[in-house]
């Protein structure tokens, strides 16, 4: 075999995954149907958006609240740069001149998107890397918060208490492609990067891995950035395809439904992130079309509106129980069983048939043998 | 002085209400380390329940119209049955997940009890005059109160002391705060775990749907998203009083009363649109500078 075969197959997940949304992509543009575009475009959105959540929680093993708070921050920097002069001259007065008088490319506005989360990230990701498990979570939480309390009130920034307008409707399918594609690549060069394999590292067993000279925080950091820059530029996505937005389209709902997509598909691989995409978003149109009513021979079948938010729910909810590690069972695409992987038992395998009570440590984490270890020592148990 | 004075009460009586919240998702945290945010969901759950349901624009009451003393036993027996429900389907079989895990389920049960209630009742706002004599105000040496919140903050101490009481007096309250201590070591004992989450649960169904009553009577409108800032603020309540201590909860849910009532009375009205990130501000700096927060929580240390 030459080495480019070899080099291939080695990292053919990746690969396969983005063959997959790609003929998922053009049989949808070929059957022509607007409706499905636009759905589509949304969903390859959101999967960008899911895979750079996925870049900081699946690597690092901290679940992040706040990522909806980064997307903002992306859309709104790109707004600035591409929405239409005149109106935020009108409307955006504490835009500083460089960005109210020009109208920039979009290309540019989406370096912008990603570059303005990236350093926020930076700085909040200095002061709160350091937290474990639930606090760090919940400072994720609370930077949610801040920022959509700062961007609906700053209003002659942001429009907050209107709406940030005119903006070019330009992104399609297959700018989405391109951009969830870009969003796999980076990914997965992320995780099998020395980086990348050593926050995994310092998630599975924080201890061991902090024992080998990984310096966790630093590692935590560069994946928290890098995630920010790619939610970031799904926020730019989402401004160039709204055409007008609101700070509330990046809240508590977003943030529900991104980490549902991540849940349903497994937090613990970039499989799990691209396949979860696919499937909630069936989920929701499949629901959304019954809510709209379809008639089957002799009878109509609506559901009630609010039906398609409550299955979402519910199927959030049966994963979280039935699969906790959800469907790709962390695993990536095409990892045998047999193979070296099925050796290399993930976190959330463990952590879901461990111990009887709830995780005392709160950071997700167990150690290695851990479970063993307190079997033996049921009288004098480490936590 | 009156205008200070006034601000403290109104202070005190915010503060009893995030107390309340503060308490039933603090309870929570202490046992089964789940941050529930369904906890104003229940809330949402406990006013709705007083009017018929239905999508019409006017809200026509049906246990809102009986008597107090029939009144608040039926509410609270329907936000209590809520609570157990979700306990039952959720969270009994999440128990031994991590606590991010169960703060996305709280998150999930959150989100179908809200579209649950837009699906039944329409997402319109309905207003609702429950007790509107509570409303008129009383006048204490020269104050103006409104008996509302002297109410409030009565109901709040009143329940206080008697889940005090309860914990400190009672077998069942001994075993809640002995698991709430060290959980498995408490089943090695003999304490039966479901009984003590359920009870748990109970209690916080218990607490919302009194926080549901007097919230309604004082906000007079309906919405399905109206339990949202409360459990927001609670939330951050328990994270400032420290988490998993129940005192702390309480002293949080009225440090954060009065914090908001202050910001909103005396920030310069530019600011005032930014309380919420003054707010959720604290609660990194909390989490920085002392992660266990005001009280320490005696279970919190992490042994490795």
């Amino acid at each position: 075999m030459s080495k480019t075969v070899q080099l291939l197959i080695r990292h053919r997940s990746p690969i396969i995954l983005a063959a997959c949304v790609a003929v998922l992509v053009a049989i949808s543009v070929m059957s022509g149907f607007k409706h499905l575009q636009v759905s589509l475009t949304e969903m390859l959105i959101r999967m960008t958006i899911v895979i750079g959540i996925y870049v900081f929680i699946g690597n690092s093993g901290i679940l992040s609240f706040g990522h909806i708070g980064f997307v903002c921050i992306g859309a709104y920097a790109a707004g600035w740069m591409t929405a239409d002069p005149d109106w935020k001259q009108l409307m955006l007065t504490g835009l500083p001149s460089f960005l109210q008088d020009e109208q920039y490319p979009f290309m540019v506005a989406q370096v912008g998107a990603m570059l303005l989360p990236a350093i926020v990230a930076l700085a909040l990701g200095a002061a709160i890397m350091r937290l474990r498990g639930i606090a760090a979570s919940i400072a994720t939480f609370a930077f949610l918060m801040i920022v959509q309390s700062f961007y609906s009130n700053w209003d002659s920034v942001t429009a907050g208490a209107s709406s940030l307008a005119r903006l070019p409707t330009i992104v399609d399918p297959w700018i989405g492609l391109a951009f969830a594609v870009g969003a796999i690549a980076v990914a997965y060069l992320f995780q099998v990067s020395r980086w990348g394999l050593m926050l995994r590292a310092s998630r599975d067993d924080d201890v061991a891995a902090k024992a080998s000279a990984v310096r966790i925080v630093r590692e935590r950091l560069i994946a928290f950035v890098l995630s920010a820059a790619i939610v970031g530029a799904g926020g730019g996505l989402y401004a160039e395809f709204l055409g007008s937005m609101t700070v509330n389209e990046f809240y508590l709902e977003m943030t529900f439904i991104t980490l549902a997509m991540l849940v349903v598909g497994g937090i613990g691989s970039l499989t799990g992130a691209v396949v979860g995409t696919v499937v909630v978003t069936f989920v929701i149109e499949f629901l959304r079309t019954l809510e709209h009513g379809v008639s089957l021979s002799a009878t109509t079948l609506q559901l009630p509106s609010g039906s398609q938010e409550i299955g979402l729910g519910v199927v959030m909810a049966l994963i979280l129980i039935l699969r906790p590690t959800g469907l790709s069972r962390g695993r990536e695409l095409l990892e045998w069983r047999g193979g070296a992987a099925a050796l290399r038992e993930t976190v959330a395998d463990r952590s879901a048939r461990a111990a009887e009570i709830p995780d005392r440590s709160g950071s997700g984490v167990q150690f290695k043998g851990q479970e063993k270890y307190e079997r033996a020592n049921l009288e004098d148990s480490p936590r | 002085m009156g205008e200070f004075l006034q601000n403290i009460v109104d202070a005190l009586s915010l503060g009893s209400m995030y107390a309340l919240v503060a308490l039933g998702i603090g309870l929570l945290f202490g046992i089964l380390r789940l941050i529930n945010f369904a906890q104003g969901d229940f809330i949402t759950i406990g006013c709705y329940a007083l009017i018929v349901p239905s999508t019409d624009v006017t809200a026509r009451m049906l246990i809102g119209a009986w008597s107090w003393p029939a009144l608040i036993p039926s509410i609270c027996l329907i936000v209590i049955i809520v609570a157990l429900l979700t306990y039952a389907l959720v969270f009994r079989p999440l128990r031994r997940t991590p606590s991010p895990t169960l703060m996305i389920a709280s998150f999930a049960v959150s989100y179908i009890i809200q579209n649950g209630v837009l699906m039944i009742y329409g997402s319109r706002p309905k207003a609702v005059n429950l007790w509107a004599g509570l409303n008129s105000p009383i006048f204490i040496g020269g104050l103006r109160l409104p008996l509302l919140e002297i109410v409030t903050i009565a109901v709040a101490l009143l329940l206080m002391a008697a889940l005090t009481l309860f914990l400190k007096r009672t077998l069942l309250g001994i075993q809640m705060r002995a698991s709430a201590e060290d959980f498995r070591m408490a089943q090695y004992l003999g304490i039966r775990g479901n009984v003590v989450i359920g009870l748990a649960f109970g209690i916080s169904g218990l607490l919302a749907a009194v926080v549901s009553l007097l919230y309604l009577t004082q906000s007079g409108s309906l919405s399905h998203v109206m339990g949202v800032p409360l459990a927001l603020y609670a939330f951050v309540a328990v994270v400032i009083g420290g988490m998993g201590s129940l005192v702390g909860s309480v002293a949080g849910g009225f440090l954060v009363g009065i914090i908001v009532t202050f910001l909103q009375a005396y920030l310069p009205p530019d600011l005032r649109g930014f309380r919420d990130a003054f707010a959720f501000a604290i609660v990194i700096l909390v989490l920085l500078l002392r992660p266990a927060g005001l009280i320490q929580a005696k279970n919190v240390v992490e042994r490795v």
